[in-house]
Formats: C-alpha cells, structure tokens, sequence
C-alpha cells in the first residue's frame, strides 16, 4: 500500500480535512449533533489513516507510544480538573456554573472544557489500540 | 407512511446483512458487513430523530471498531473453524432456537406494555426531560439537549464513561505488552524453565 501514489496523495489530501472536520465536530457539540466521543473518533481516524498509508513506523513517530499514554490520562485530568476548580470556586464537584459565577458562561466553558477531555481521551485510546493490535503483528511476523 | 416504509426497509436490512453474517465463514466478509450493520442502524436513529446516537453508531460502530477488527484480523486465520460433527448436532439446534423463541417471545410481551412510541405521557417524557428541555436553551444558552444532558446534568456519568474508555485502553496495551514479553522471553530457553516452574508454582 506504502507505494501506491494514488493512497499516498489520497491520504495527504485528507488528512487535514479529516482533522479539520473532527475539530468541527468538537467544538460544535453545543449546537449541533456531536461531541467528544465522535469527534475523537473522527480525529483518530485521521492518525490511523495516515498509519495504515505510510507504515507504522511513521505514525510512531509522529506521535509516540509513551507521549500517546500521558495524553490519554490528560483526557481524564482535564475531565476531572474541571470538577476540582469547580469545588475550589465554591460549587458542587463538575457544577460549571461555579466556574464563573454566571450560569450561561459558565455551563458553555465547562461544557467545552469537559467534551475536550473525553476527545482528547477518545483519540489517544483509539490510537494506541490500532497502534497496540497493528504494531504486534508487524513486530513478530 | 414513507417513513414508516423506510423503517420497514431498514430492518429488513439489518435482518437480511446479520443472516448473512451467520451464514458466512469468511472472517473479513463478517467484520466488513458488521460495518454494514452499524451503518444501517445509523440510518434507522436518523429516522427516528435521534441524530447524535447515529452519528455516534456510524462513527464507531461503522468506522473504527471495523478498522480495529481488521488490525485484529492479521491475527487470526481467513476463515471459521468448521463445526465438530462428531458431536451430537442434532440437539444443538433444537435446544438453541427454543431458547430464543422463549426469549423471543418473552421481550414482545414484554414490548406490549411499553408506552406507544412519541406518546407524551410515557413516564420517561413526564420525570426530568421537560425541565432539560425548558432550561437547555433558555437558561443555559446551549440549543443541543443532548450535549447539555451528556456534559452538565449528567456529566457524573460522563466523567465515569470517559474513565471506562481509559481503563480499557489500558487493559488493552497490557494484555497486548504482556503477550510480547511472554514471546520473546520463549525465545530464552532458560527463561522458559522459570516459567514453567513457575506455572508449576500456581
């Protein structure tokens, strides 16, 4: 597949967009259909096509085994965070109103802050499982 | 009326694609037409209205669990074991299509107490729904319900799904690591006596 230059310029022409689009996803949670779970997804399909084009080393070392990791519990740190400030600001634990004192602005940036967390999660999961069932097979066949 | 026919066509669909899952032995023709199977329930939450459930089953149930059971597929052989005939084969069957007509029939006469389907009296459209939806756009500024639901009324369970989706990526990588060093330490005959004693041991 690594040497088909209609996949390779297939992937390099999608992979922006396809970023691009799991970005939208993301952040447009709040007033259309989407979320975090979904636009992880989509963003990890980006990376894993790029892994399955140009070979699994490349999609190595464009994001590490042990930097794949850390950011898989920073996806739940920033979940929790969230609900820690929130206990600090003087509300309830995930009360995002407590955030900022206003209940519009505050239930939209925890809102945001929070489907952050389970994207980033979402992502770096779906990635080291590609990464974990792929990568066994290339290392001992 | 269309839309009643559209359903009736989907399901027909999704009945038709998991007969043909049964009834093949090819292991990439089953995760290909579960694709196909998520897919089809994807358009069938569409018509029922519940658009972030289909974009969430096309999203995963079509597109990364088929791509990761493909990366699963390089371990296993192209195609099903046949069935060991030498058992008694006869029974088998018997016993299993009684056991889901029981199951079968026991869940309808369940689904006939269930409230018809949109009725604005069923319990779950009485209890907290109305106040997500009074308060979603007008109090909280946030149009989509679901995600006011999903993030900020219940983002407990929220937090909670994240941390499954953690501790099982988690899992993964450690039963998949673990297999490695058992593989490369087979290679060491020395090591294997240590594990052997030490399955001696346990």
């Amino acid at each position: 597949m690594r040497d088909n230059p209609v996949f390779r310029l297939a992937a390099k022409i999608l992979f922006a967009p396809i970023i691009l689009f799991g970005l939208y996803v993301q952040f447009h949670g709040d007033f259309g259909p989407g979320g975090g779970f979904q636009a992880g997804v989509i963003i990890a399909a980006a990376f894993i096509l790029h892994g399955l084009v140009f070979g699994l080393e490349q999609g190595r070392r464009l994001i590490s085994a042990r930097v794949n990791l850390l950011v898989m519990a920073i996806g739940v740190m920033i979940y929790g965070g969230v609900g820690v400030v929130s206990l600090f600001q003087g509300g309830l634990f995930l009360d995002y109103t407590a955030l900022t004192g206003s209940v519009s602005s505050g239930q939209h940036i925890g809102i945001i802050l929070v489907e952050l967390g389970v994207g980033v999660t979402v992502t770096s999961v779906m990635l080291a499982l590609f990464h974990a069932f792929a990568g066994f097979v290339e290392d001992h066949s | 009326m269309t839309s009643v026919m559209i359903d009736m066509f989907l399901l027909g669909l999704l009945v038709f694609i998991a007969v043909m899952i049964l009834r093949t032995c090819k292991l990439f023709a089953v995760i290909v037409m579960s694709g196909g199977y998520s897919l089809t329930s994807a358009a069938i939450f569409v018509n029922l209205d519940a658009v972030d459930v289909a974009f969430t089953e096309a999203a995963v149930g079509a597109g990364i669990s088929t791509v990761l059971f493909l990366a699963a597929m390089s371990f296993l052989p192209a195609e099903e074991k046949p069935e060991n005939k030498s058992e008694s084969t006869l029974s088998r069957p018997l016993i299993a299509s009684v056991v889901c007509i029981a199951a079968g029939a026991l869940l309808v006469f369940a689904a006939l107490d269930l409230p018809a389907f949109g009725d604005p009296n069923a319990p779950a459209h009485i209890h907290v729904a109305p106040r997500y939806l009074e308060e979603s756009g007008t109090l909280l500024h946030i149009p989509n319900v679901v995600t006011t639901v999903l993030a900020s009324y219940r983002g407990f369970d929220t937090l909670g799904e994240t941390i499954v989706v953690f501790t099982a990526g988690l899992g993964v990588l450690m039963l998949l690591s673990g297999a490695t060093r058992t593989r490369r330490q087979e290679k060491a005959p020395a090591a294997v006596t240590r594990k052997a004693k030490k399955g001696a041991a346990k």
